[in-house]
């Protein structure tokens, strides 16, 4: 007879086959038996947090920038409630976890039992999928199934809720047998028509845009690399949303740069203007489409999504591809090589009457911003920080708001896997666990959380967490003392109204790092900034950065509300001429 | 002032609205009607009826069948959306209009009154394989099988004739012929 193995034994059976090095968590009642098998399995290391949501964050970080999805374990209840934005996170930026969590034990289900809430209830509009395991006997399958699940197709975060008598029954643990499908759940279905379809609108554009996304760097580093050999036998332009930055070089000069509502002038011009757009692991978001209606109006356009409730949910396409970026794009590069070989060069002249156009919006520089020798810009700190790590392979996450943008658009990635924000959901709070994350995944790398000082509040309790494990991330705070986003949109569509978005009781963040057990530094003037930056990367130890900054400066380019792309805000003289509508003002 | 959308885009045209029927075969298991259910009221889709029941039990399916309306592109994310939940199988859809495909919905009526309203209504209801299931001196309940209007009519014209209660079920199809749904 096989030996018989606990609910909790089974937990680790699987994460050691799966191989799980690294789990987020926090114990409480409900998962103390899996606590308790915890130091019988020194394979996986558990991170303590201080917080489930941090968990979750931690996870993400620790996912997006390893390609391994991440686990948390947390306890009923509160645990399983906390853990619920970083799952809505993961949900919408497509990060594959795998959460463990506790449940009361059987019998007391459904009592309203101390810490008992209807976990698989909550988490089933936020997860792929969830299960509540009601008999040990299917553990197993289930973890493994788990794992399956978020990390096949688009991936997604899940969920496993274990009440406490299961973690304490016996059963046989099973392997993971390789199945062949989940309900008959295919993601290539694309076919080799669909690709010389989309050749043949390739041959015949003039102004063809590529239009990349996250899709490309959850296909694996092979998907950037495949993705860069298309852009330069193609010498087509590329612009890239927020989550797909570093697919490809942030410094090339086909790159338009990022696209939307913060977006480069060229690349949403190039958007807006174009015949042929293709998009790659992209989902046509509300802040890169703006005005669906007036959205690249004469263009054709192409759809590569691994999802296929991706296509034609927010526009309409023409050519729609489901597969895998990765094995879509290598049969376009195939395919062309084979009967258009030398494409880019018959191609040049087709395009150059585009390329001029582009150089033209190109020639605004959009990005640029007046700078001062009095105040740090806030942009002028995130190029210091650029030029200053650039060299280094740094892994750089951000909280959500103005200080995101400008990263966004002032730190250039080259490679996948470097930049982690939340962009969907845009939960303030994620850059600082996050970072945590990455660092776990990434021991000897530099780790960079680009932050804002109201949203690194929310969960600054982390710092505890990096302290604890030496996990020497540094957290760049762009210091305004606003909610800057808020407040750039009370300026720009409430008659600077600025209605509860002013921080008047911040902490000092030097003395808050120093009581937190590591280093605080603070930059007030430009001159000191580039100083005080070498002084942060040199730090071997976890770092709150202190960066005060111009307490006004908006976040330009913008698309104003109910606005096509070619309307853009592009700077405090143009705002005149381009005043937003009554009816915009109501969007959000 | 306008209604706050939370959208950023302003809302487009609307398109037509198409009634149609969603059969989803499921696997049998706890939760499953709450994430379908879930689906459609998260993503703000309309569910008209509803019927749900195993349909084999030794591979624990159960056959869903729901009667939706929506602009083209509204069905075709409904179909979508459904097929990505891990626990089905297969998604049909059919046009309420479609000739191929049987519809049917079972209603059961209870008439209370005299002798003669009651065999009116009888009389009303018999062009819809009305079965009488209980008979009283004052009462009577009779179970027919149509389709929703008929029965929508049916209801409307005894209310004269002394319908106290009405029990309906969604609707359910099947498709003529041989062939079967893949």
């Amino acid at each position: 007879m096989s030996k018989l193995y606990s609910g909790a034994e089974i937990v680790f059976k699987c994460l050691e086959d799966q191989n799980v090095s690294t789990i987020f968590g926090y114990p409480g009642g409900a998962v103390l038996p899996i606590y308790d098998e915890l130091k019988n399995h020194k394979s996986i290391k558990h991170i303590l947090v201080r917080h489930e949501q941090g968990a979750g964050h931690a996870a993400e970080g620790y996912a997006r920038s390893s390609g391994k999805p991440g686990v948390l374990l947390v306890t009923s209840g509160p645990g399983a409630t906390n853990a619920v934005t970083a799952l809505t996170d993961a949900y919408m930026d497509s990060v594959p976890l795998v959460c463990i969590s506790g449940q009361v034990p059987t019998h007391l289900i459904g009592t309203d039992a101390f810490q008992e809430c209807d976990t698989t209830g909550i988490t089933r509009p936020c997860t792929k999928h969830n299960w509540l395991v009601k008999d040990v006997k299917n553990l197993s399958e289930v973890i493994h199934k788990a794992f399956e699940v978020a990390t096949t197709g688009r991936p997604g975060p899940v969920l496993v809720d274990i009440p406490k008598d299961v973690q304490f029954q016996k059963a046989i643990y099973k392997k993971n047998k390789k199945q062949k499908r989940v309900n008959g759940k295919i993601h290539n279905v694309f076919n080799q028509n669909d690709i010389n379809q989309l050749i043949n609108l390739m041959d015949k554009s003039s102004k063809p845009i590529f239009y990349t996304g996250g899709g490309v760097i959850n296909s694996g580093p092979k998907a950037s690399e495949l993705l860069r050999e298309l852009v330069s036998i193609t010498g087509f332009p590329i612009t890239s949303t927020l989550q797909g930055l570093g697919a490809y070089p942030g410094d090339d000069s086909q790159f338009l740069g990022m696209l939307g509502m913060h977006g480069s002038y060229e690349a949403n011009n190039a958007m807006h203007d174009c015949d042929l757009m293709i998009n790659i692991g992209a989902r046509f978001d509300d802040r890169i489409t703006g005005k669906i209606d007036e959205f690249s109006p004469k263009s054709k356009k192409v759809h590569i999504d691994i999802d296929p409730s991706s296509i034609n949910k927010n526009v309409k396409v023409d050519l729609p591809i489901v597969g895998d970026v990765n094995q879509v794009i290598s049969s376009i590069i195939k395919t062309i090589k084979k009967i258009k070989p030398n494409f880019a060069k018959s191609n040049k002249q087709k395009i150059s009457n585009w390329w001029e156009k582009i150089q033209k919006w190109r020639s605004i520089k959009s990005f640029d911003y007046i700078n001062s020798t009095e105040t740090i810009k806030p942009q002028y700190a995130v190029q210091r920080l650029y030029e200053l790590t650039k060299n280094k392979d740094t892994y750089i996450t951000t909280e959500v708001g103005q200080h995101q943008m400008w990263a966004a658009q002032h730190y250039k990635f080259d490679k996948p896997n470097r930049w982690m924000t939340s962009g969907g959901l845009g939960t303030m709070g994620y850059g600082l666990p996050a970072a945590v994350g990455v660092q776990v995944a990434n021991p000897n790398k530099l780790v960079i959380d680009i932050a804002g000082e109201a949203s690194v509040l929310m969960t600054m309790q982390e710092m505890s967490t990096a302290v604890q494990y030496s996990l020497p991330i540094k957290i760049f705070i762009l210091n305004n003392e606003y909610m800057g986003m808020v407040r750039q949109w009370q300026e720009l569509l409430h008659d600077k109204n600025y209605s509860e978005s002013y921080t008047a009781a911040l902490p000092d963040f030097v003395k808050l790092a120093e009581a937190y057990g590591c280093v605080g530094i603070r930059a007030t003037k430009p001159d000191e900034l580039d100083d005080k930056i070498i002084e942060m990367i040199n730090t071997d130890r976890p770092v709150i950065f202190d960066c005060l900054v111009d307490k006004e400066e908006n976040c330009f380019p913008m698309i104003p509300s109910g606005k096509p792309h070619n309307q853009m805000l592009l700077g405090p003289k143009d705002q005149k001429e381009n005043k937003i509508t009554k009816k915009g003002k109501i969007l959000v | 002032m306008v209604k706050a959308k939370s959208a950023y885009s302003i809302p487009g045209k609307k398109g037509k609205l198409d009634t149609h029927i969603i059969v989803v075969w499921v696997d049998n298991e706890a939760g499953v009607l709450a994430r379908v259910v879930g689906l459609f009221s998260g993503r703000g889709y309309n569910i008209e009826s509803l019927t749900v029941a195993e349909i084999d039990p030794k591979l624990n399916i159960s056959r869903i069948t729901i009667v939706t309306t929506g602009t083209p592109q509204v069905i075709d994310q409904i179909k979508l959306q459904l097929k990505k939940l891990v626990p089905v199988h297969k998604v049909a859809d059919f046009k309420r209009e479609d000739k191929k495909v049987i519809f049917k919905e079972m209603a059961l009526m209870k008439i209370v009154g005299k002798d003669s309203k009651r065999d009116k209504a009888i009389k009303i209801c018999k062009k819809h394989n009305a079965i009488v299931l209980d008979k009283t001196k004052k009462s009577v309940v009779i179970q027919v099988t149509a389709l929703r209007g008929e029965i929508d009519m049916m209801t409307k014209n005894l209310k004269k004739l002394g319908l106290v209660s009405v029990s309906r079920t969604g609707a359910v199809a099947m498709t003529r012929g041989a062939e079967i749904f893949k």
